[in-house]
């Protein structure tokens, strides 16, 4: 029989609020454990939240992009359970009224389009880590985490590929760092997914027994588990068993995944209405605000760059891949009003330079205005591109100045006809077997004398002066 | 001259003029603790040596001009479960019995900018669940009037610490009755403000939809002042309401004509005392000669009080007493081998019966398949229970009733029977399901002389309305200037 997969994903998305969803904390990675902690992120006796107005302005920036229709009358829920990593034992979430609800988002697998059903996003704070002391086989706590908004984006159970899977949680992950929602590292934790996968025969509609992998932080992994987990799936029903209800483990070292936890031994959640917070009601205004200041995404903007700069679709869609990558070009762009030749230099010079150095883009801290400025002096005729991309390089590598670098490099573009004149004659005068090349109609001669004369001047030389020059000479001669 | 005697105006005026020092004060309400408190049990702890330097900078504070709060100086206790900062908070309970919080409470710091002098910490029902402070694991406390009796609860300490002049006036938190109950069983005076009106950040949760910090006092006139001291919208209680700050300035001319009293018939009826109903009806006969108009009501609905509260406030507190796991702070059983049993021996140890009692309650009725009969039901009975009251003082000003169905009981009278003592809330607890505040003073005494307490209920932020029919009553009357004599002379305690 042949089968085919089914999965749903929920994503968990850390926003990055300069502080915590409750208290002001800095939300910042990292830091000494248990230092960025305060009676209310920790949980002590009779400490109270207080929401971070912030978190519900990203939350209906990210229901916005994604089609949602965003809840007027808001509560907060408490989910009840045990866990030395959640101080208060109780995590505050949203289950009753969600703040965003019934979306879609489009994705486009190799040509293919269709749409991903969003069925809620709430809000929730993250708990916090345990760590585990091997040398005095201990088990300690580190709250740090503890109380930094989350969004949970919980999206219908649509995707029928793990090809269909990777394209949302790209899109996903695009759109959120766009809207300034998230920084998505996916190794830092701050994007991660819980994969619900089942199978069915082909032709059924009837969902088969699901399984749960939770905290899944790389796209790889999550390919990878999603295409084993389905395939486990349907040899144990070829071999005539049954898929159990429950929360699997995925190992990636060992490319398999195994069985934590058994629907048998759910925990009952015990959610209610948290009545420390007050009710949040959303108003039209509120909204609309939120539309106007809402950040161009990366569909609009490729459309954009297409038709305003005339780039290409293929490096429209390179360009505006990553957040940081089109602000530069944009920013570069608005100075030196040449959009291809900025682009040229980010797909060309940049991006090299980024995976020879293994830089990230959100990492990239080169100034565009450096860019537009290394475009108008190759323009200007003041370097050569091969100055260019040196300069290029010194202002990716150390920030320098394309003007002191220029100077103190002597990469100055040399237009001096006499000088140039000089060394012309100085390159036929030694190479007499060129100039015989050249009379017997061998046109690669001529090339060579050009390097000949580039090298001696260094490669600064303007070409066309060159070639100009060289021209008059070997008129003359010949 | 005996100054312990006095209400925390008086002492706060003659510290003004120079009569008496906030340090003399402090060191007589500190010797009353030691030679009565054995007997009495009010206090979990006392400071002694912070109590005195604090006397001594607050009065050099008043002597420069720098506070101007009529409490100033003025020795007074708190109930163990709002924060002290570095101090102990035990709540009563053997789960926090080394818990010192690095914070203080917002009425803490209100208190303490107002020159409040702290000399101790009160004892209470453990987690504040209970109604006679026999839950406490530092022993129960004793009436000051009846030392074989109870306190009332939960704030059983702080009742009896006025009542037995241990200290000038108390702050005690009310959740469904825990302040006016133990003010009806030991003769002194408080307000159960509305909810939102004072900040709950510091107070160690019971049901937070419920708890409100409120002061116990001599007199209804200390207990306005006090909660003008400790009320006010705090940024870290969302729950907490912005508005104009309480006004009880023309609170005191004793003027209650044509103020409209509402008796609801039905918290007459049977369970009732005839010891409670006799000074209850009477005190409607004094306020009525004083010119109230006063007109018999019904109001069913609060029949169903009981069981909605204690379904919410135990659902409230199975979640807010989670956090005590042994893992960050409190008590914890050491010798254990994994993670369960450290859950399951610290909280078994940890926690007292009837804590035990209302987590597995509120557990029970928060559980999948039960949450729609019986959380969800009782949330919409309290909606009933709010409108009633609406209708209520649409036509009244305030309502009458007695505080609790009996005068104050022998100790372990009650305490094998919790039903029984759950319906000692009756009166009390629909208050505090609406939100609304309500005030408890001394109106007569029992046949066995055990004192007896008046509540009168307001609409959300009237406490002005009270304060003004409390204070004409208590000049009518001196059931509040009577004293415990028991106590006062060390008490008959075992």
């Amino acid at each position: 029989m042949n089968y085919q997969m089914v999965v749903g994903l929920e994503v968990h998305v850390e926003l990055s609020t300069k502080s915590k969803i409750f208290c002001s904390c800095t939300t910042e990675f990292g830091g000494e454990p248990n230092t960025h902690v305060c009676p209310v992120c920790s949980g002590m006796p009779g400490v109270l939240p207080v929401l971070n107005k912030k978190v519900v302005d990203f939350a209906i920036r990210a229901g916005l992009a994604t089609n949602c229709e965003i809840t007027r009358y808001n509560k907060f829920d408490r989910k009840n359970y045990f866990y030395p990593d959640l101080p208060k034992a109780y995590q505050v979430s949203q289950l009753y009224l969600p703040i965003c609800r019934n979306g879609k988002v489009e994705i486009d697998v190799n040509g293919d389009k269709k749409f991903i059903g969003i069925h809620e996003i709430h809000m929730e704070e993250d708990a916090g880590k345990l760590v585990h002391d091997p040398w005095d086989d201990c088990t300690l706590v580190d709250y740090n985490r503890c109380g930094v908004p989350l969004l949970e984006i919980v999206s219908e159970p649509d995707f029928r590929s793990a090809d269909e899977v990777i394209a949302y949680l790209t899109k996903l992950r695009e759109t959120m760092m766009y809207l300034g929602v998230s920084d998505c590292k996916m190794q830092e934790g701050s994007m991660r997914a819980d994969v619900n996968i089942s199978v069915m025969p082909v032709g059924s509609n009837k969902f088969g027994t699901r399984t749960e992998m939770k905290n899944m932080n790389s796209f790889k992994a999550i390919y990878r588990a999603i295409n084993y987990e389905s395939q486990r799936q349907i040899e144990l029903l070829e071999a005539g068993g049954v898929v159990t209800q429950e929360t699997r483990r995925w190992d990636d070292n060992k490319d398999a995944s195994f069985a934590m936890r058994s629907k048998e031994n759910a925990q009952d959640y015990r959610y209610f209405p948290e009545p420390d917070l007050l009710p949040i009601e959303i108003s039209e205004d509120w909204i609309n605000d939120t539309l106007k200041n809402m950040p161009e995404l990366p569909e609009a903007k490729r459309a954009r760059y297409i038709s305003e700069f005339g780039l290409s679709e293929y490096d429209a869609s390179v360009i505006t891949a990553e957040r940081q990558i089109a602000y530069i070009f944009e920013e570069a762009t608005a100075i030196c009003n040449k959009p291809k030749e900025v682009c040229n230099y980010v797909m060309g010079e940049l991006m090299r330079l980024m995976s020879e150095t293994s830089t990230l883009a959100e990492e990239l801290e080169i100034d565009p205005k450096k860019i537009a400025e290394i475009i108008e002096l190759v323009s200007d005729g003041k370097i050569n591109r091969t100055a260019a991309k040196e300069v290029f390089e010194a202002v990716f590598r150390d920030n320098a100045e394309p003007e002191k670098y220029i100077e103190e490099h002597d990469l100055a573009m040399v237009d001096n006809s006499d000088e140039v004149e000089r060394i012309v004659a100085d390159v036929i005068a030694s190479n007499p077997k060129s100039i015989e090349d050249i009379r017997s109609g061998k046109a690669k001669a001529r090339g060579f004398l050009v390097g000949q004369t580039m090298k001696a001047l260094k490669g600064k030389a303007n070409p066309q002066t060159v070639n100009k020059i060289l021209d008059e000479k070997l008129k003359e001669i010949l | 001259m005996d100054i312990t005697n006095k209400t925390a105006l008086e002492i706060g005026q003659m510290i003004k003029n120079k009569e008496v020092s906030s340090p003399e004060v402090t060191k007589a309400m500190l010797e009353n603790i030691k030679s009565r408190d054995k007997s009495v049990n009010a206090f979990i702890s006392v400071f002694e040596d912070e109590a005195m330097a604090q006397a001594e900078k607050v009065q050099s504070d008043i002597d420069k001009g720098n506070i101007a709060s009529p409490l100033a100086g003025v020795p007074m206790a708190i109930k163990d479960n709002i924060c002290t900062k570095d101090r102990l908070t035990s709540c009563g309970s053997k789960m926090l019995y080394n818990f010192k919080p690095p914070y203080n409470a917002t009425v803490t710091d209100k208190l303490e900018s107002g020159g409040a002098i702290v000399l101790g910490k009160l004892n209470m029902d453990e987690f504040a669940m209970g109604g006679s402070t026999e839950t406490s694991y530092f022993g129960a406390a004793h009436n000051p009037w009846d030392t074989d009796r109870v306190t009332g609860g939960s704030s059983g300490g702080s009742a009896a610490s006025v009542s037995a002049e241990e200290a000038i006036y108390a702050l005690g938190s009310d959740t469904g009755g825990s302040i006016r109950q133990p003010c009806s069983f030991c003769g002194v005076s408080g307000i159960k403000p509305t909810y939102g009106g004072v900040s709950r950040y510091g107070l160690v949760a019971f049901a937070s939809s419920l708890d409100q910090i409120g002061p116990i006092g001599r007199d209804i006139k200390d207990c306005a002042e006090v909660l003008s001291l400790i009320s006010g919208h705090d940024p870290k209680d969302s729950t907490s309401v912005k508005r104009a700050p309480y006004d009880f300035s023309d609170c005191f001319d004793g003027n209650i004509k044509g103020m409209k009293i509402g008796i609801p018939t039905n918290y007459f009826g049977k369970g009732l005392d005839e010891d409670v109903k006799k000074p209850v009806l009477e005190s409607a006969e004094t306020l009525k000669k004083l010119g109230a108009e006063i007109e018999e009501f019904e109001m069913s609905i609060v029949d169903y009080a009981i069981p909605t509260y204690y379904v919410l406030a135990c659902a409230e507190a199975s979640s807010n007493l989670s956090r005590y796991d042994g893992i960050k702070y409190g008590y914890r059983n050491r010798d254990c081998e994994d993670l369960m049993e450290v859950y399951l021996t610290s909280r078994s140890e940890g926690f007292g019966m009837e804590v035990k009692r209302r987590i597995m309650l509120g557990s029970f009725v928060l559980s999948s398949g039960y949450y729609d009969a019986y959380y969800n039901k009782s949330l919409k009975v309290r909606g009933l229970i709010k409108k009633s009251f609406d209708e209520a003082f649409s036509s009244y000003d305030m309502i009458l009733s007695p505080v609790a169905p009996t005068v104050a009981y022998k100790i372990g009278e009650n305490s094998s029977d919790p039903l029984k003592m759950y319906l000692g809330d009756i009166y009390t607890v629909s208050v505090n399901l609406a939100g609304i505040p309500a005030v408890s003073v001394p109106c007569g005494f029992g046949k066995n002389g055990m004192p007896v307490g008046l509540q009168l209920i307001g609409n959300a932020f009237e406490e002005n309305k009270l304060v003004k029919a409390a204070y004409a009553f208590q000049r009518e009357t001196d059931f509040h200037l009577k004293k415990p004599e028991i106590a006062l002379k060390g008490g008959n305690a075992q």
